[in-house]
C-alpha cells in the first residue's frame, strides 16, 4: 500500500466516511451498462443457481435454476442468458465506424495503414465483484466448447444454440478484464476502491454493501458502523440482512431456506412424473410450479440487494467527472471488442483451452505495457493520484526560479535550456535521470542536473535544476510556449508518459526449441486430458 | 544450524578449491565446445566467477572459429563483458550492439580500437563476439542465426525475452545464480502458473522444463565470499548445491585504527571484522518502511566504518588495503529505504557509499556491506519480504564482512506468518522457501548480535 493509500485509509478510520482516493472517474462508465449479478450453488464448481441481468435497472430479468444439479436446467438457464446477453452484444457489433490500423503488407513487409471498420462503442459488463469477474470466465469456459445439435448431430448431449457463442464472448470479456486499465467487463468493488479509500481492510472491500456504506453511509450513521451492519446484521431467523454480492451464497440461506425449497421442488417434480392420469398430472403440475415460484423468489430476494447497491455504486461513480485518458483506453476496449466479432464473424474456431508460449508472452507484454500506461495516464488525468507519486518520489512538482538559455555542442546547436525548480517534493533523482513533463498533451523530457540544495527559507523546499531536451521544435531558439518561463507552476515525472511498444515475437509455428517448439508438434504442450463421461454436461 | 557451522574449520582441509573450480570449468567447456547437446546449464553461486567463467568461453570459441552472441540483461552488464573481453584479448574483434538512446553504452568501449558499435546487427555481421542486451537483441530481425550464444545471468531472465532471443541462435552456454532474485512482472500472471512456458518464469525453468536432458554444471567454489559467510549462505540458500569459499579463515582480516568507543555501531563493527557477521539489534517496534531510527543507525555504522580507519587484509595485495568508502556498500529491500539512509548519509557527511536495492546490488561486490533487514519492523512478512532471493543478494555482496541492522522481533515475525501462498498445480516449490532461509540466517546472526537502543 502507497503511504497516501494508507493515510486515506487512517483518515476515513477517524472520519468514519471513505476518503476520495481519485477526483476523477479513471474508468469508462457505459450509458447502458448489462448488470449482471449471478449466484452459484454451494459445492459445485461454477454451477449457476440464479442471476438478475439487464440494462434497465428497475426491471432485471431473474433466471434461476431450481434444481442445480440438472443438467437440462443448467443449459436452459444458460440459453436464456444467451438470448439477453447476446443481443446487446450483437447491438453494439452493428455499428461501426471507419478507422485506420497499420498493418504488415504481406507482398511488401512494408507498414502500410488500412481503413477497418472499427465499433463505434462497445458492450460492457457489470458483475458486483471480483468473484463474479471469475465466474464469467468459468462460464465462459465451461460453454465455449460446447456443441449444438447443428454443429454435431451426433453429440450426446449438444447444448442449445448460441450456448457456445455466449462461452466464446464470455471468455472475451473475462481474458479483457485481466488487462490494466481495461472496462469491457468490470467488477464494482474494484472501481470503488480505486476512487475511495475505505477505513477497512482490502479484503472487507471486496464485500459491495460493506464497502457503499463506508463511501456512502445512511444520514447520521458512521461507515464503520454501517459497514458492520452490512456484514455482519442478521433478522430473527439467522438471516444475513445484506446478502452477500455473491456469487457464492450464505451457507446459513442455503441450509435454512434454499436446501428445504429445493427439496420441496424435487419432491413435487417426483410426484409429478409418478402421475396416473391427466386431472392428477394438472394438481402435481401446480404444486411444481409452486416450488419453482419459491425458489425464484428466494434467488431474487438474495440478488436485487445486490442489484440495486450496483446501481447505487454506478451513480456514485456517474456523479465524478471522466478523465482525461479514459476514451482513449476505451478506444482500446472497443478494438479488443471489434477484433473478436471479428474472429467469430470469420468462423474461427473458439479460444483455445491454454494459450501457447507466443500468446502468452504476448499477453504479458500487452498487460505490463498497459499497467505501466493506466499508472501514467491516471496521475496526469488526476492531482490526487500524482500527489501520491509525489509523496513517493515519483514526481515533483514546483515553481520554475529561473530559465538559463544553453546550447548542445554539435554542428548544429540545439536549445538545451536549464530550468531551475524549487520544490517541496523529495523526487528521487540521480545523476542525469530522465524526467517528463506534459506539454499540450505530449510529454517533454529534461535530464536532472543537479540540485541546489535549499534556498535557505527553512520552508524544506530545495531547488533541482534541469535541462530540457526536446519538443523545442527544430530552430536555434526553441518554439514560443515550449520552454517554462520564471514563476511558472510545472509538475514533471520519473515515470514515462508514453510506453513503447515491445519486439515482435517470432509467430506461434516458429517457436523455438527452448520453449518446446511449435505447438503443433507433439510434446510441445501438455495434452488435456481425454474426454470423458464426466466431462459431457 | 550452529554445529554445521561450527564444523566449518575443517571443511576445506582436503579441499584444493582452485582445482576444484579448474574441474568444473574444464567440463564447462568440453560440453559447450564438443557436447552434443544444444544447451548447457551452468549454476553459479555469489561470487563464484560467473564474469571470469563467460569471458573464457567467449574466448574459447572464438579462437575455436566460432563467432558467437552474448546476451546479457543490462547494460551495465554488457559493457562489463566487453571491457573484461578487452582487456584478456585487446585483438579480438568484439562488436558491441546497443540502443538508439543517448548514451547507450559506457564511453570507456570508445577507448578500446577492436570493438565495433552499432544500433544494427547488420554493421556486426563478422565479427568473433557480438554482445547486446537481450531487450536489444530481441528487434534483431533476418540475420542469420549465430551457432553459438552465450546467455548470462540466465536465471534473471525472464521466459518471454529468451522466446524473443531463442531464433537467433542454434545452440547456447546458459550462465546464472539460480539463488538471485527471480525475475518479476508488474501485472498478475498467474493464469501461466504449471504451463511449462510460463512467460514470467525465468529462462532456464522454461529451457529445462523443456529439454530436461540438458547438461547441468555448477561452479563449486565462492571466490568472493569469505570463509566466515560461504557455509552461511551455502546452507541457507543452495541447500542442495553447496559451493565452499575458496579463501580460508586466516587469509582475509579486517582491523581498524581507532578503537572502539563502545557504542552499539562501533561493537558491531568490532564483531563483525572479527566474525565475519554483526547483527544491530535495534529495540522491537512496527515502524514505518523507511524506519528514521533504523536508517539512522545504518548511516552511522557506515560513518564509524570510514572514521575508525579500516584496513582490508586479503589473498588480493601483499599489504592491507584502506576500506575506503566505494569498498563499502548499504543494501535495502525498497527504493524508498535506499533513498532515506542516501539522505541520511549525507546528514552525516558521507559521499561516494553505493546505497541501492538487492534489485540492483545484483552482481556487485564490495568489502564490507551494510544491510537493513528487508524485515526490520514490518507488522507482516509478504511473500516481497520473504523473497530467498532479496535476503541471498544482500548477505553475498561482500569479501570480508556483512553488517545487519534490524529491529528486535523478526523470528517471532517469522514464526506469526508462516508461507500462505497458494500452490500452483504443476509449478515446483522452490526450496528453501524464504521462511526456512531468513530463520536458517537469523540463527545464525543472533551469535553476532549486539543489542543497541539508540
Amino acid at each position: 500500500m502507497s503511504l497516501i493509500a494508507a493515510l486515506a485509509r487512517l483518515e476515513a478510520v477517524r472520519s468514519g466516511r471513505a476518503q476520495p482516493a481519485a477526483t476523477v472517474r479513471h474508468r469508462h462508465l457505459s450509458e447502458r451498462p448489462l448488470v449482471f449479478v449471478p449466484l452459484t450453488t454451494a459445492g459445485e464448481a461454477g454451477a449457476p443457481l440464479g442471476a438478475l441481468v439487464g440494462t434497465e435497472r428497475d426491471a432485471p430479468r431473474l433466471l434461476v435454476v431450481p434444481q442445480p444439479r440438472d443438467r437440462d436446467l443448467r443449459f436452459a438457464f444458460l440459453a436464456d442468458l444467451a438470448d439477453i446477453v447476446l443481443p446487446h452484444i450483437d447491438a453494439y457489433a452493428c455499428s461501426v465506424e471507419t478507422a485506420e490500423r497499420a498493418e504488415t503488407d504481406p507482398e511488401t513487409g512494408k507498414r502500410v495503414k488500412v481503413e477497418v471498420d472499427l465499433c463505434a462503442d462497445a458492450p460492457q459488463l457489470i458483475v458486483p465483484s471480483r468473484a463474479g469477474i471469475d465466474l464469467v470466465r468459468l462460464l465462459g469456459r465451461s460453454m465455449r466448447f460446447r456443441r449444438t445439435a447443428e454443429q454435431d448431430p451426433e453429440a450426446p448431449h449438444p447444448a442449445p444454440p448460441h450456448v457456445p457463442l455466449l462461452g466464446r464472448w464470455l471468455t472475451h470479456f473475462g481474458e479483457r478484464a485481466r488487462v490494466p486499465g481495461s472496462s469491457l467487463l468490470l467488477a464494482l468493488t474494484e472501481v470503488l476502491t480505486r476512487h475511495w479509500a475505505s477505513g477497512q481492510s482490502s479484503l472487507e472491500d471486496q464485500h459491495l454493501a460493506a464497502l457503499l456504506a463506508w463511501i456512502d453511509p445512511p444520514a447520521g450513521a458512521s461507515g464503520a458502523d454501517a459497514a458492520v451492519r452490512a456484514e455482519l446484521a442478521r433478522d430473527e431467523d439467522g438471516q444475513l440482512l445484506c446478502p452477500p454480492a455473491g456469487p457464492a451464497t450464505d451457507p446459513a440461506f442455503d441450509n435454512k431456506l434454499l436446501a428445504p425449497a429445493i427439496e420441496r421442488y424435487d419432491r413435487a417434480r417426483t410426484r409429478l412424473a409418478a402421475a396416473e392420469d391427466g386431472v392428477e398430472a394438472d394438481d402435481r403440475f401446480g404444486d411444481l410450479t409452486a416450488a419453482e415460484q419459491e425458489i425464484r423468489a428466494l434467488v431474487a430476494s438474495r440478488t436485487r440487494p445486490t442489484w440495486d447497491a450496483v446501481w447505487h455504486g454506478l451513480d456514485l461513480l456517474r456523479a465524478l467527472p471522466e478523465g482525461d485518458h479514459v476514451a482513449d483506453r476505451w478506444t482500446r476496449d472497443r478494438w479488443s471488442f471489434t477484433g473478436h466479432r471479428d474472429r467469430v464473424a470469420a468462423g474461427e474456431p473458439p479460444q483455445p483451452r491454454r494459450d501457447d508460449a507466443v500468446t502468452a508472452a504476448n499477453k504479458l507484454a500487452t498487460r505490463e505495457r498497459e499497467q505501466a500506461r493506466l499508472e501514467a495516464q491516471e496521475a496526469l488525468d488526476d492531482p490526487l493520484v500524482m500527489a501520491g507519486r509525489r509523496l513517493a518520489g515519483e514526481a515533483f512538482a514546483g515553481e520554475v526560479l529561473d530559465v538559463v538559455m544553453t546550447y548542445s555542442e554539435g554542428k548544429r546547436p540545439s536549445p538545451r535550456p536549464l530550468v531551475t525548480v524549487r520544490t517541496g517534493d523529495r523526487p528521487h533523482l540521480g545523476e542525469r535521470t530522465k524526467v517528463y513533463r506534459s506539454l499540450d498533451g505530449k510529454p517533454q523530457a529534461a535530464e536532472f542536473v543537479g540540485d541546489e540544495g535549499s534556498d535557505g527559507d527553512g520552508a524544506g523546499d530545495f531547488l533541482v535544476v534541469l535541462r530540457i531536451v526536446d519538443k523545442m521544435g527544430r530552430g536555434k531558439e526553441p518554439a514560443p510556449g515550449s520552454v517554462p518561463e520564471k514563476g511558472d507552476r510545472v509538475c514533471f515525472t520519473l515515470f514515462e508518459h508514453e510506453q513503447r511498444g515491445g519486439a515482435k515475437l517470432p509467430d506461434p509455428e516458429e517457436t523455438p526449441w527452448t520453449h518446446g517448439g511449435p505447438p503443433g508438434e507433439a510434446d510441445a504442450v501438455p495434452r488435456p486430458d481425454p474426454m470423458t463421461e464426466e466431462d459431457v454436461l | 544450524m550452529t554445529a554445521l557451522f561450527a564444523a566449518d574449520g575443517n571443511r576445506g582441509r582436503a579441499f584444493d578449491p582452485g582445482a576444484a573450480a579448474a574441474r568444473a570449468t574444464e567440463a564447462i567447456l568440453r560440453d559447450t565446445l564438443h557436447g552434443a547437446h544444444r544447451g548447457v546449464v551452468v549454476d553459479s553461486p555469489p561470487g563464484a566467477g560467473k564474469s571470469t567463467l563467460v569471458v573464457r568461453a567467449a574466448l574459447e570459441l572464438a579462437a575455436a572459429g566460432r563467432p558467437l552472441m552474448v546476451i546479457a540483461q543490462t547494460n551495465a552488464q554488457v559493457d562489463d563483458l566487453v571491457l573484461r573481453l578487452a582487456e584478456k584479448d585487446p585483438g579480438l574483434p568484439v562488436g558491441r550492439l546497443h540502443s538508439s538512446d543517448p548514451d547507450p553504452y559506457d564511453k570507456a568501449l570508445d577507448d578500446l580500437p577492436n570493438v565495433r558499435k552499432s544500433t544494427k546487427a547488420g554493421d556486426l555481421a563478422g565479427l568473433d563476439v557480438v554482445i547486446s542486451t537481450a531487450a536489444k537483441w530481441a528487434h534483431v530481425k533476418d540475420v542469420e542465426p549465430w551457432r553459438h550464444a552465450i546467455v548470462d545471468e540466465a536465471y534473471q531472465m525472464r521466459s518471454d525475452a529468451l522466446l524473443a532471443v531463442a531464433g537467433l541462435f542454434e545452440r547456447a552456454l546458459f550462465v546464472g545464480d539460480p539463488g538471485q532474485l527471480d525475475p518479476f512482472a508488474i501485472v498478475g500472471a498467474e493464469q501461466w502458473a504449471g504451463l511449462s512456458y510460463d512467460p514470467s518464469a525465468s529462462a532456464v525453468t522454461t529451457l529445462l522444463a523443456h529439454n530436461p536432458e540438458l547438461p547441468q554444471h555448477r561452479l563449486p567454489v565462492s571466490w568472493r565470499l569469505p570463509a566466515s559467510a560461504a557455509p552461511l549462505v551455502s546452507d541457507a540458500f543452495y541447500p542442495y548445491t553447496p559451493f565452499r569459499s575458496g579463501t580460508g579463515h586466516g587469509d582475509r582480516r579486517l582491523t581498524f585504527g581507532v578503537a572502539s568507543d563502545g557504542s552499539g555501531p562501533d561493537r558491531v563493527i568490532d564483531e563483525a571484522a572479527q566474525a565475519g557477521w554483526g547483527l544491530l539489534e535495534l529495540p522491537a517496534r512496527h515502524t514505518p518502511r523507511t524506519d528514521p531510527e533504523a536508517v539512522r543507525a545504518v548511516a552511522r555504522v557506515v560513518r564509524r566504518l570510514l572514521d575508525r580507519g579500516g584496513a582490508a587484509v586479503s589473498e588480493r595485495a601483499e599489504e592491507p588495503v584502506a576500506l575506503t568508502a566505494d569498498r563499502i556498500a548499504v543494501g535495502t529491500a525498497h527504493r524508498d529505504q535506499a533513498a532515506a539512509v542516501r539522505s541520511a548519509l549525507a546528514d552525516l557527511g558521507v559521499p561516494d557509499v553505493t546505497v541501492d536495492t538487492a534489485n540492483r546490488l545484483q552482481g556487485r561486490e564490495f568489502d564490507v556491506t551494510v544491510i537493513l533487514h528487508p524485515l526490520s519492523g514490518r507488522p507482516d512478512a509478504t511473500a516481497f519480504h520473504l523473497e530467498t532471493g532479496r535476503l541471498c543478494v544482500l548477505a553475498s555482496r561482500h569479501r570480508h564482512a556483512c553488517i545487519v541492522v534490524c529491529r528486535a522481533g523478526v523470528t517471532q515475525l517469522l514464526d506469526d506468518h508462516p508461507s500462505t501462498e497458494p500452490v500452483q498445480l504443476g509449478v515446483t516449490v522452490k526450496f528453501p522457501d524464504g521462511w526456512e532461509a531468513n530463520h536458517a540466517v537469523l540463527a545464525h546472526l543472533a551469535e553476532h548480535r549486539v543489542p543497541w537502543r539508540p
